[in-house]
C-alpha cells in the first residue's frame, strides 16, 4: 500500500502529472455542465456524432503534420455541430439520420486517411489513443494546456452566464420562443460549447469515450436532486471527483487514463442511482 | 383598439394551407374559445398568433400596445418535461425571461413577481418540490403561474384540461375565469371541449370546414339552425 503511495506522490511531482489534473479537473467541470441540457434536450446523438466528427479531423491534423492539432480539429467539429444543427431543423433528412451519415463518414474517412498517409511506424497504436484517450493527456504540450484551460474557462463562463436562458430553453423551447427568448441562437450556442468541450475532452478520455464524460455525472446527479441548480452543481462535482479519482488511479495502476474515469463514472452511476431508490 | 387582429390570413406550413381567408378580432377582455376537429389547425392558429410560425397570407397582429411577446402561453406539455428535474420555483421564474431581454439573472422585480404569481396560483406549498412529483392538475398550476409572469393582458391556452380528472377540470376552469374576469386578463382557449367552451367563453371561434365567429349567443343559434353540433360531435 505504501508502495503505491509512493508512487503516488513521487508521479505528481512531474509538471506533465500536474498538467494533466488541472486540464482534466477543467474538462471534467465543463463537460458536466452541458450534461444535463444534453440529455433533456435528446441532443445526446449530437454529442456522440460530433465525437467522430473529432475523430476524422484528428486524422486530418494528424496526416498534415499540425504541430498543434487543437485549432484546425476546433474549426471542423464546431462547424460540423453548426451544420448538424441545421439539418436536424431541416425536414428532408432526420436529424438523427444526418448525424449518422456525418459521424460514421468522419470515422471512416479519418481512419482511411491515416492508413493512406501513416506518419509513424505505429499507426494502430495512434488510431487507438485518439478513439480512447490511452495516455495523450499526460502528453499535452504547454501550449495545448493553456489553450484547454483558456476554453475550459470561457465555456464555464458562458455557462454560468446564460444559466437561466439555457435552463428556458431545455426545458420549454416554444414557450421561450413565445417570450421572445432567441431560442434558435441559444440551441447554436449550446451546440458550438458542445463541440469546444468534446474537443477539449477528447485528450482526456479519446473521442470515443466523450459522451460517457458528458451523460455519466449528469444522470447520476438526476437519480438523487430534482431541481436544475442542485442537479447541475451535482453534476459538477460529481464529474470532476471521478476525473480525479480516475487520473490518480491510471496513474498508479498504469491504466489507461480516459477508460479508467469512465469506469469511476460508472462506479458514480450506480451509487446514485441506489441512494435514489433509498430515498424514495 | 382590439389586442388582436386577425385579417385574411391563411395558415399552415410550407405553403399549403391549413386555415383558409381566416378573420377574427379579439378585444381586450374578451374570453375566446376555439373549437374545431382534430387537424382543423387550432394549434396551427396558436402557433401563428404567438408568432412561431409565420402566417401564409394575410396578417395577425397585435394592436393597443401589446407585443406578441407578451401573450402568455399554456402549452401542452411535452415528453421532455415529465422527467425534467426542475423546481416550482425555478419554472415559474423563467416565464420572465421574455421581458428580461438580454439580462443574465433574475432581478428583485422577477423574482417577486415570480413569487406573486406562485401565491395568485395557490403554489406557496409546492414552490420547491420537484415539477415531474406533482399530479397534473398542479402541473398545469405552475405552467399557468410561469405564463402569468410572462404577460399581464392576454392568455393564450392550449387545451388546458387535457387529460385532468373532472375535478381538477372544473377547477382549472374557475382558475381561468377568476383570472378573466377579476384580473381582466383576456383569454384565448383552444378546446376540444365544446360544453366549457359554452359554459365559460363569450366568444366563440369554430375553424375546420365551416368556419364561424361571433358571440356564444350567436354561435348557439346557428349551431341549431346548421346543425353544426353534429360535426363537433364527430
Amino acid at each position: 500500500m505504501s508502495a503505491l503511495w509512493e508512487k503516488l506522490i513521487a508521479s505528481l511531482e512531474f509538471p506533465f502529472v500536474q498538467y494533466a489534473l488541472i486540464v482534466g479537473t477543467l474538462v471534467a467541470l465543463c463537460s458536466s455542465l452541458f450534461g444535463v441540457t444534453l440529455v433533456l434536450k435528446r441532443f445526446s446523438f449530437i454529442g456522440d456524432g460530433l465525437s467522430h466528427v473529432a475523430f476524422g479531423a484528428m486524422a486530418i491534423a494528424t496526416v498534415l503534420k499540425l504541430t498543434n492539432e487543437m485549432p484546425l480539429v476546433l474549426l471542423l467539429t464546431v462547424l460540423c455541430a453548426v451544420l448538424l444543427l441545421r439539418t436536424g431543423q431541416n425536414a428532408k433528412i432526420r436529424g438523427d439520420a444526418a448525424v449518422a451519415m456525418i459521424s460514421v463518414g468522419a470515422l471512416a474517412l479519418g481512419y482511411l486517411l491515416m492508413n493512406i498517409f501513416p506518419t509513424s511506424g505505429n499507426l494502430s497504436g495512434d488510431v487507438c489513443s485518439t478513439l480512447f484517450g490511452a495516455f495523450s493527456i499526460l502528453t499535452l504540450s504547454p501550449t495545448e494546456v493553456w489553450l484547454s484551460v483558456g476554453l475550459s474557462l470561457l465555456v464555464v463562463g458562458l455557462f454560468v452566464f446564460f444559466y437561466h436562458k439555457i435552463f428556458a430553453v431545455t426545458f420549454d423551447e416554444s414557450f421561450a420562443r413565445a417570450t421572445g427568448v432567441n431560442a434558435a441562437g441559444y440551441n447554436l450556442l449550446i451546440a458550438v460549447i458542445i463541440a469546444v468541450i468534446i474537443v477539449l475532452a477528447m485528450n482526456l478520455v479519446g473521442s470515443l469515450l466523450i459522451s460517457a464524460l458528458v451523460i455519466f455525472p449528469a444522470l447520476s446527479a438526476m437519480r438523487v436532486y430534482k431541481s436544475f441548480l442542485s442537479v447541475t452543481v451535482c453534476a459538477a462535482i460529481v464529474s470532476v471527483v471521478c476525473a480525479v479519482l480516475g487520473m490518480l488511479v491510471a496513474i498508479v495502476a498504469d491504466t489507461p487514463v480516459g477508460s479508467t474515469i469512465v469506469a469511476v463514472d460508472i462506479a458514480a452511476f450506480l451509487i446514485f442511482a441506489l441512494a435514489g431508490k433509498l430515498k424514495r | 383598439m382590439a389586442l388582436l387582429v386577425c385579417e385574411n390570413a391563411s395558415l399552415g406550413y410550407e405553403g399549403t394551407p391549413i386555415v383558409r381567408d381566416l378573420n377574427f378580432t379579439v378585444e381586450a377582455g374578451d374570453y375566446l374559445c376555439v373549437v374545431g376537429e382534430n387537424g382543423s389547425g387550432k394549434s396551427t392558429l396558436m402557433k401563428t398568433i404567438l408568432g412561431l410560425i409565420p402566417p401564409l397570407s394575410g396578417a395577425i397582429r397585435t394592436g393597443d400596445g401589446l407585443q406578441q411577446t407578451e401573450i402568455g402561453y399554456l402549452p401542452q406539455q411535452t415528453p421532455v418535461q415529465r422527467d425534467f428535474p426542475a423546481s416550482v420555483r425555478e419554472i415559474v421564474r423563467s416565464g420572465c425571461q421574455g421581458r428580461m431581454g438580454r439580462k443574465p439573472f433574475y432581478g428583485k422585480e422577477e423574482k417577486e413577481l415570480a413569487e406573486r404569481n406562485i401565491a395568485r396560483m395557490g403554489l406557496e406549498a409546492l414552490a420547491d418540490r420537484c415539477y415531474r412529483e406533482l399530479s397534473g392538475g398542479q402541473q398545469q398550476r405552475v405552467l399557468l403561474a410561469r405564463a402569468l409572469c410572462a404577460t399581464r393582458r392576454m392568455l393564450l391556452l392550449d387545451e388546458p384540461v387535457a387529460g385532468l380528472d373532472p375535478k381538477v377540470t372544473a377547477e382549472m376552469y374557475r382558475l381561468i375565469e377568476e383570472l378573466n374576469k377579476k384580473d381582466g386578463i383576456t383569454v384565448i382557449m383552444i378546446s376540444h371541449d365544446l360544453d366549457a367552451a359554452l359554459k365559460y367563453a363569450d366568444k366563440v371561434l369554430h375553424i375546420g370546414s365551416t368556419v364561424f365567429f361571433g358571440t356564444k349567443e350567436d354561435y348557439l343559434k346557428s349551431k341549431a339552425l346548421s346543425g353544426l353540433t353534429q360535426e363537433v360531435a364527430e
